[in-house]
């Protein structure tokens, strides 16, 4: 699969200089390959690869200039194969008992957990865990909404939610059935299209299979058309860009 | 240095500088107002206000002209921020920021004075009032002392830097409203002086005795004006101020290697003053100089920011 | 003067339990008797007014004027003897090893939860660890530099660690202070007694710094980072920045540059190799904790995880000093250190585990109650002063969220005579010792915090609920009797032993 992404970020003022963390380098594992890959910016940058405390690479960006909009360009070639939604042979930095944990953007909700208990009823935990996100993307309307930073208890109480909170409520859902679960970022590749776009969905641990897909966006997990970049407790977490407040253009 | 620290330390020397001024203002007006043998009465107390650039603030509070209000306006009124009060907790929150630069000693001038306010002391008689101009004057005497005794560092030449921007400053406006006043328009000067006025203008610079060595020919105005514009030898003149300034820049050059626009344009003005007479400026204007004066030194601070990366 | 209401249950440190001074604190007990209660007082008053002089003061929380208050000092000093002195040591410098190799292990191989000997849901699910940094190891593999281990006391051998602190533990520059006052107004206890020097604390502080730089910078530069001048310790921030020389900044002073941390400074950026933060996990780096925050240094972590920076302390040290931790300490103590932990904690009911849920709800009254993610006194219950209404809502709070609390017995802590409204009476003290970790070793600093409830009977002895501060001193052996094979002597202080080489 080819990625080709073209981000233009704008500051809300010029900024004196920048530091950013970009997850942007998928991870190699059983099922994705990594063939080539590069990030580049248009401007001069230092670029310094690490990894962040759930094991992601990271590169800090880092620009020592006034600017006021910055192009970030991802290309590159992955080579994926269906495992209908398995996670084989990625190295884990954190344990499955870490991702039961709760964050302000996905706290633990009573509504969301009967939401969860009901749809789960005495399904086994792996077919719990489809019907939760087959009866979340079922249940909501996806649609950008004006307020990103609402609770997730009002965003659930509401008809529409945005593609971030549609995997949050998954998130919150599948840890208050006792699964560890997960955001993950990365890009995918949509039916009839040629280049994959960014794209968030999640995962979840379950015992003696190990962390398996799941995308509410979609209602069935990722196939081969899903790249994986990062994952976290959160989306923000997960952000394939962190600094300064931006804007994309 | 840190450039915090530097901005800190300057505002710091501006702030604590504006309160020994105020405090020798008031305290002067209060001499011109009660004990002279002729009250200048309100005509003193709208003087006060017109230096320190605060009639407006003070008529906005629908405060009346008295010398119980504008006492009280220029010294403990914390809602003013040219209060004496203000300044001290500006020199006080600056000093806590660059504690650890400073020496115990001019901390504790700072913080005394600060605590004098803090006990809410009353400005409502003469007595009470010149007991805290007293007070302040007390502290920042001591910490004039403490400065000079500090390390010859970048630490005592940022206080110092800030302490002549501002007494420039202080200066050229007392001059300029004091001047007014007494010699209003079409009126000669070495007409009919009122001693006592002029006698405010040299107690709010500390210069009644000063004056006294340099001009043997009794009290008269061009002398004062000659005296706070051009004699170097008066710390507090403008000669004196624009020297200083000159020369502490310098010694921050030589110690971080670094020369801007700052330098220049005190170097330009210092070479520009010492060629100035006196005279000149009462015959060509002295309005118009000092406030072209003013203007300069506003432009110096804004140099001077630039220059060490103030944020 | 007469000392009144002396004898009560408790164990009082100097005058022992019969009310007579303890034999080895005789002196003391002469100095007490026979210094007039007003030149006491007088003696009292100076100190204080030097310290609102200097500015060492403190903001209450919830007071919105710019409130700036003095803790209350008391001019009757606590002693240790140099054998108790020798016995506490042992114990803090094994406690602290411990935390440093609990931390070590936690954020790496967590061979702690692989052998059972805590629950994992334990750590993980407690906010306190933090999953940004796992994986990451600060340099020379020392996490916790500077520890307050806060102390109890019941007996004359009889310390209980009531709670660890290694994260920014606050109170050294008090140590500091009230010793140089004492030195001012009460010279003459120092000719009677051989008192162990603290002054050498901020050189000390400087070298444990300089130790732990990141490998390969010969001549490091050092910082201290604080919150800023409104921080309710922002004296000691600059006290401490002052006395070892160095430059006190502020985040907005930082910029990190290609993962290197630089200092803005009038003449251009300057390279930081060690930071000592006195600024809390989440306002570190908004590119990792706090992302909706505005305060922090960008790329900060990142530059630490490169190895470019030490953090001091480390970053994710909230985990080891834990209340729901602290009731595990005799375990880690052990698994660490090979043996049982010679500072016996405070006997702990964890509320989430239902027996102790139940014996805690049933004994309420004589209980302490405190919120496991609470500090400062504040969420806490002390059952025998407590109003029945307090108890009862602290009931229904426990009954809530169990998991959020642990009790823990009401102790009878020890006393040391105090300036109260009638003279000299006993007051309740805890004590806060200062462990120092170096790539060299740990060492603890002779003298500490001592906090005292000035209210009769209370044993609240936190500054923001009314305590105050006394002097601490650490006797030392009489010259003839000193056994230098035991403990090699540093200007003061005592280097106990050292870590062993895996953390080096």
């Amino acid at each position: 699969m080819t990625i080709e992404h073209r981000a233009v970020y704008r500051f809300a003022g010029a900024q004196a200089g920048l530091v950013q963390a970009l997850r942007l380098t998928p991870p190699t594992s059983d099922d994705q390959t990594v063939v080539r890959w590069r990030i580049d910016v248009d401007r001069d940058a230092r670029m310094r690869p690490g990894r962040d405390g759930f094991g992601n690479a990271v590169t800090m960006l880092y620009v020592d200039a006034p600017l006021d909009r910055l192009a970030i360009e991802v290309t590159g070639e992955v080579l994926t194969s269906n495992a209908h939604g398995v996670l084989r042979g990625a190295t884990e930095q954190l344990p499955p008992a870490l991702f039961l944990r709760a964050t302000e953007a996905t706290p633990a909700d009573p509504a969301i957990a009967a939401f969860a208990h009901a749809v789960a009823a005495e399904l086994e935990p792996l077919a719990a865990l489809h019907a939760v996100n087959a009866a979340v993307h079922e249940r909501f309307v996806v649609a950008p909404v004006g307020d990103a930073s609402r609770p997730l208890a009002e965003a659930f109480a509401d008809g529409t939610v945005d593609p971030v909170e549609a995997t949050h409520i998954f998130l919150v859902a599948a840890r208050s059935l006792g699964r560890p679960a997960r955001y993950v970022s990365g890009y995918r590749q949509a039916d009839g299209e040629t280049v994959a776009s960014p794209h968030g969905w999640a995962e979840a641990y379950v015992e003696g299979i190990g962390w398996i897909g799941f995308d509410p966006l979609l209602g069935r997990s990722p196939e081969e058309a899903h790249v994986r970049l990062a994952t976290a407790l959160d989306a923000g977490g997960a952000s394939p860009v962190a600094g300064v407040p931006v804007e994309e253009a | 240095m840190l450039s915090r620290t530097a901005s800190s330390l300057y505002w710091l020397g501006r702030y604590f500088e504006r309160a020994d001024f105020i405090a020798r203002l008031v305290e002067a007006t209060v001499r011109l107002d009660v004990l002279s043998a002729r009250p200048a009465g309100q005509a003193a107390w709208a003087s006060a206000l017109a230096v320190t650039d605060t009639s407006d603030a003070f008529a906005e509070g629908g405060r009346e002209l008295r010398r119980r209000e504008v006492a009280r306006f220029l010294t403990v009124e914390t809602c003013h921020p040219g209060s004496i009060v203000r300044c001290v907790e500006m020199a006080r929150l600056n000093a806590r920021a660059v504690r650890t630069a400073l020496t115990r000693e001019a901390w504790t001038a700072i913080n005394q004075a600060w605590l004098t306010f803090a006990a809410k002391p009353s400005a409502d008689d003469p007595t009470a009032v010149l007991a805290l101009t007293d007070a302040v004057k007390h502290e920042t005497r001591g910490f004039e002392g403490a400065v000079h005794r500090m390390l010859r560092n970048q630490t005592t030449w940022f206080i110092r830097l800030g302490q002549a921007v501002e007494r420039a400053d202080n200066t050229a406006r007392l001059l300029d409203v004091k001047y007014h006043i007494l010699l209003p328009a079409g009126e000669r000067i070495g007409g009919v002086v009122d001693r006592d006025q002029w006698t405010t203008i040299l107690q709010t610079v500390s210069a009644v005795t000063a004056y006294r060595w340099l001009y043997s020919d009794g009290l008269a105005p061009a002398n004062v004006i000659d005296l706070l514009i051009a004699r170097a030898e008066l710390p507090r003149s403008l000669a004196a101020s624009v020297e200083e300034t000159v020369d502490v820049l310098g010694m921050l050059a030589r110690r971080t290697g670094l020369h801007g626009e700052a330098d220049r344009m005190a170097r330009m003005r210092a070479s520009r003053m010492s060629k100035t007479r006196s005279g000149e400026v009462i015959a060509s204007g002295l309005h118009q100089y000092l406030q072209a004066f003013i203007e300069e030194n506003a432009q110096l601070h804004g140099a001077i920011g630039r220059q060490f990366k103030f944020m | 003067m007469t000392i009144v209401a002396m004898g009560t249950v408790a164990f009082d440190e100097i005058m022992g339990s019969d009310g007579a001074a303890r034999a080895e604190l005789a002196a003391l007990g002469r100095w007490l008797q026979t210094t007039p209660e007003s030149e006491l007082r007088r003696r009292q008053a100076a100190a204080e007014a030097t310290f609102r002089q200097l500015g060492i003061t403190f903001a209450v929380y919830g007071e919105s004027e710019a409130s700036e208050r003095i803790i209350p000092f008391d001019i009757v000093p606590r002693v240790f003897l140099p054998d108790e002195w020798a016995r506490l040591s042992e114990g803090l410098v094994q406690r602290v090893e411990a935390i440093n190799a609990f931390l070590d292990d936690i954020y790496g191989e967590r061979r702690i939860l692989k052998d059972g000997v805590l629950p994992a849901e334990l750590i993980f699910g407690n906010p306190q660890f933090r999953p940004e940094i796992a994986g990451m190891r600060p340099p020379h593999g020392v996490w916790a530099h500077i520890c307050g281990i806060d102390l109890v006391r019941t007996g004359p051998d009889a310390f209980f660690v009531l709670e660890d602190n290694a994260r920014t533990p606050s109170g050294v520059s008090y140590m500091l202070e009230n010793r140089e006052a004492m030195l001012r107004l009460c010279p003459e206890l120092f000719r009677n007694f051989r008192v162990a020097a603290v002054d050498s604390y901020p050189d000390r502080l400087l070298e444990t710094m300089k130790s732990v730089a990141p490998e390969g910078v010969s001549a490091p530069t050092c910082v201290v980072l604080t919150p800023g001048h409104y921080n309710s310790a922002y004296y000691e921030h600059s006290f401490l920045a002052d006395s070892m020389g160095i430059e006190l900044v502020e985040a907005a002073d930082l910029v990190v540059d290609d993962d290197i941390v630089w200092m803005r400074t009038i003449a251009g950026r300057v390279k930081v190799d060690v930071i000592y933060r006195r600024v809390d996990d989440d306002y570190l780096d908004p590119l990792v904790f706090r992302r909706d925050s505005m305060l922090g240094v960008p790329g900060l972590i990142a530059a630490y995880a490169a190895g470019n920076v030490a953090i001091i302390n480390a970053p994710g040290n909230g985990i080891a000093d834990d209340k729901a931790i602290y009731s595990y300490m005799p375990e880690i103590v052990r698994y660490y250190s090979g043996g049982a932990a010679k500072l016996p904690n405070v006997e702990t009911w964890r509320c989430r585990e239902p027996q102790a849920l139940r014996y805690v709800l049933d004994h309420l009254p004589e209980l302490v109650v405190k919120l496991v993610d609470g500090s400062g006194g504040y969420g806490m219950l002390v059952g025998p002063t407590a109003s029945s209404a307090e108890i009862e809502a602290f009931r229904a709070a426990l009954v809530a969220e169990p998991h959020r609390y642990i009790a823990q017995p009401t102790l009878a802590l020890s006393t040391v005579p105090t300036m109260a409204d009638r003279g000299l009476a006993p007051r309740h003290v805890d004590f806060r010792p200062f462990v120092l970790t170096g790539s060299r070793g740990v060492q603890v600093v002779p003298g500490g915090l001592t906090r005292v409830a000035l209210r009769e009977g209370s044993l609240v002895v936190n500054s923001s609920q009314g305590g105050g501060t006394k002097d601490s001193f650490v006797l030392m052996e009489a010259p003839g009797a000193q056994t230098q094979s035991q403990s090699q002597s540093l200007g003061g202080m005592t280097q106990v032993q050292t870590l062993g080489g895996a953390a080096c």
